[in-house]
């Protein structure tokens, strides 16, 4: 398939669900509709919120909170992931003895800590970027942990042969497969650093994306919950063709990702 | 007996490279008792010579080449590489291993000039270095690819180059050529053998496949089937270089030497298949 005809067929289905919403909050059928727009807002209402919210520019200052909530959770997250992962697999008596305790940590659902965060360090950004930093580093610490222990015994091998000491083999072994992996999870990653932000905000804050959804929520204002979804889809798009690029560049040795040379 | 005489150390005068001393190797697993690779074994190689060690399946052909290489410790007995005591990784060794051990991470150029950074060579001085290597081996072309962008004789190649640029004194294979298909392998042994004759080094050359052995080699020594393998034959390969690694399968005499040490593996072969059934 062209990439034209698979982009027509991406916007057909796009145009045809809002089609169907449209035709289901506007239209009566045998004197009914089926959606009606107090719960379901119309598309046409929906677009102009979104227009209206842009061309005021009072979005603006909503997004680019979320983005640096979401930014700081991912690099603190990331830092602190990376940190943890070269510690564990340097000291496997220290990985065994807080293995039970990580792996705790891990499966306590992250949204209970929320109100915590929030008693501790205020309605601020700070306690979104606690909530996110606590999905974050999980998800790059066992990516982490398990590139470096991956690492091929062959390769291991050869490169002390070729006399690397334990700073080199660091930098040209252990570094670079540990990143692969954490780039592979990148999206995953980055995805949760962005719920982290978005749940913290939706349970408590004063600015974000999440509160503004909130609001609207609040004053059973739909139109505006429906267009604070689409501006936050957007964002997550663009987000996530960021790090489409991100990864491709810093992936460009793996197979399968002959593309990313073009 | 006539044609292929055993060998006679004390015939040669030349230096020793690597010399073992009653060496054996176990492996050690909780709970077993401790599996005998090698039994206790005495061995020297001399420089500039190319010995092959061939042996069946399982005869620790390669874990007497990761002892000899300083990754694996013996048992008991020693090591001496140019008159001196074994300890650690040997830093005389060139490596070049059967699976693949390029940095999947690096260009081919980044992973031959690899080699020579780590030792505290100039970025640049490596890089041009790596360049030159890269041409002798035939890849040239091919500076910016990363591994996976190269086939199998390629990844060897670039293999090759990273262990031949730090013109270590002792080059160890272990089936280096194993996952290639016959006609590459046969392009490979020719590179090898024209590398080796400008800068004759001391090589140990493992394989399972005697005529590449004899097509290569000065020497080739037959290990026993394991457990506790040793070697039972040490044969001189007295075949004119420089030689061609494929026409020399058709030379008379290749065959007479073929014949007579096929005679004593063909036994070790049937011995590691009959243990088994």
């Amino acid at each position: 398939m062209t990439r034209i005809k698979l982009l027509a067929l991406q916007i057909a289905v796009g145009l045809g669900l809002i089609a169907l919403w449209h035709v289901g909050s506007t239209v009566p059928i045998f004197g009914r509709t089926l959606l009606p727009p107090f719960f379901f807002s119309t598309p046409a209402d929906v677009a102009l919120r979104v227009v209206q919210m842009i061309a005021a520019g009072k979005i603006w200052p909503h997004i680019g909170t979320t983005l640096t909530e979401t930014a700081l959770s991912f690099a603190i997250g990331a830092i602190g992931g990376i940190a943890f992962g070269f510690g564990f697999a340097r000291y496997p008596t220290m990985a065994a003895v807080f293995e039970p305790y990580i792996k705790m940590a891990n499966s306590l659902p992250r949204v209970v800590l929320a109100p915590i965060f929030m008693l501790w360090l205020g309605l601020g950004i700070w306690s979104k970027v606690a909530l996110g930093v606590s999905l974050v580093f999980f998800i790059v610490f066992f990516n982490v942990y398990r590139g470096i222990q991956e690492v091929s015994p062959v390769i291991l091998a050869n490169a002390r042969l070729m006399g690397m000491n334990e700073r080199q083999l660091f930098r040209h072994v252990y570094w670079p497969s540990a990143l692969s992996w954490m780039f592979s999870s990148l999206h995953t990653s980055v995805g949760f650093a962005l719920v982290g932000a978005v749940v913290g905000e939706y349970l408590g804050a004063s600015a974000g994306l999440g509160y503004l959804i909130h609001e609207a929520e609040g004053v059973f204002d739909t139109t505006g919950v429906f267009a604070g979804m689409v501006v936050l889809a957007i964002f997550v798009l663009a987000v996530d063709v960021a790090v489409t690029a991100a990864e491709r560049r810093m992936l460009r040795w793996q197979p399968g990702r002959e593309e990313a040379r073009a | 007996m006539a044609a292929v005489l055993p060998f006679k150390p004390a015939a040669t005068r030349e230096t020793t490279a690597i010399a073992l001393n009653d060496v054996s190797i176990e492996f050690r697993a909780r709970g077993r008792p401790p599996f005998k690779a090698v039994a206790p074994t005495s061995l020297t190689i001399a420089d500039n010579a190319f010995v092959s060690i061939v042996g069946p399946t399982g005869s620790g052909k390669s874990t007497l080449l990761n002892v000899i290489a300083g990754l694996l410790k013996v048992a008991s007995g020693s090591i001496q590489i140019f008159g001196r005591r074994l300890d650690g990784i040997n830093r005389d060794a060139g490596y070049l291993f059967q699976q693949d051990a390029v940095m999947p991470w690096k260009t081919a150029l980044d992973n031959v000039a690899l080699s020579l950074e780590v030792a505290g060579v100039h970025r640049e001085d490596a890089q041009g270095e790596a360049r030159a290597w890269l041409g002798k081996v035939g890849l040239g072309r091919f500076l910016d690819r990363f591994p996976h962008e190269l086939s199998g004789g390629q990844k060897k190649r670039v293999g090759l180059a990273q262990v031949l640029i730090r013109h270590p004194k002792i080059l160890l294979m272990d089936e280096p050529f194993g996952p290639l298909d016959a006609q590459t392998r046969q392009i490979m042994g020719n590179l090898l053998l024209d590398l080796w004759a400008a800068d004759r080094k001391a090589v140990v050359f493992v394989t399972h496949d005697l005529e590449e052995a004899i097509a290569l080699s000065d020497r080739v020594l037959i290990l026993s089937a394991g457990p506790e393998a040793h070697v039972i034959g040490d044969h001189r390969i007295d075949l004119a270089r420089p030689r061609d690694a494929a026409d020399i399968r058709i030379d008379a005499r290749f065959h007479e030497i073929h014949r007579t040490i096929w005679g004593q593996l063909k036994a070790e072969v049937a011995k590691t298949y009959g243990a088994d059934g």
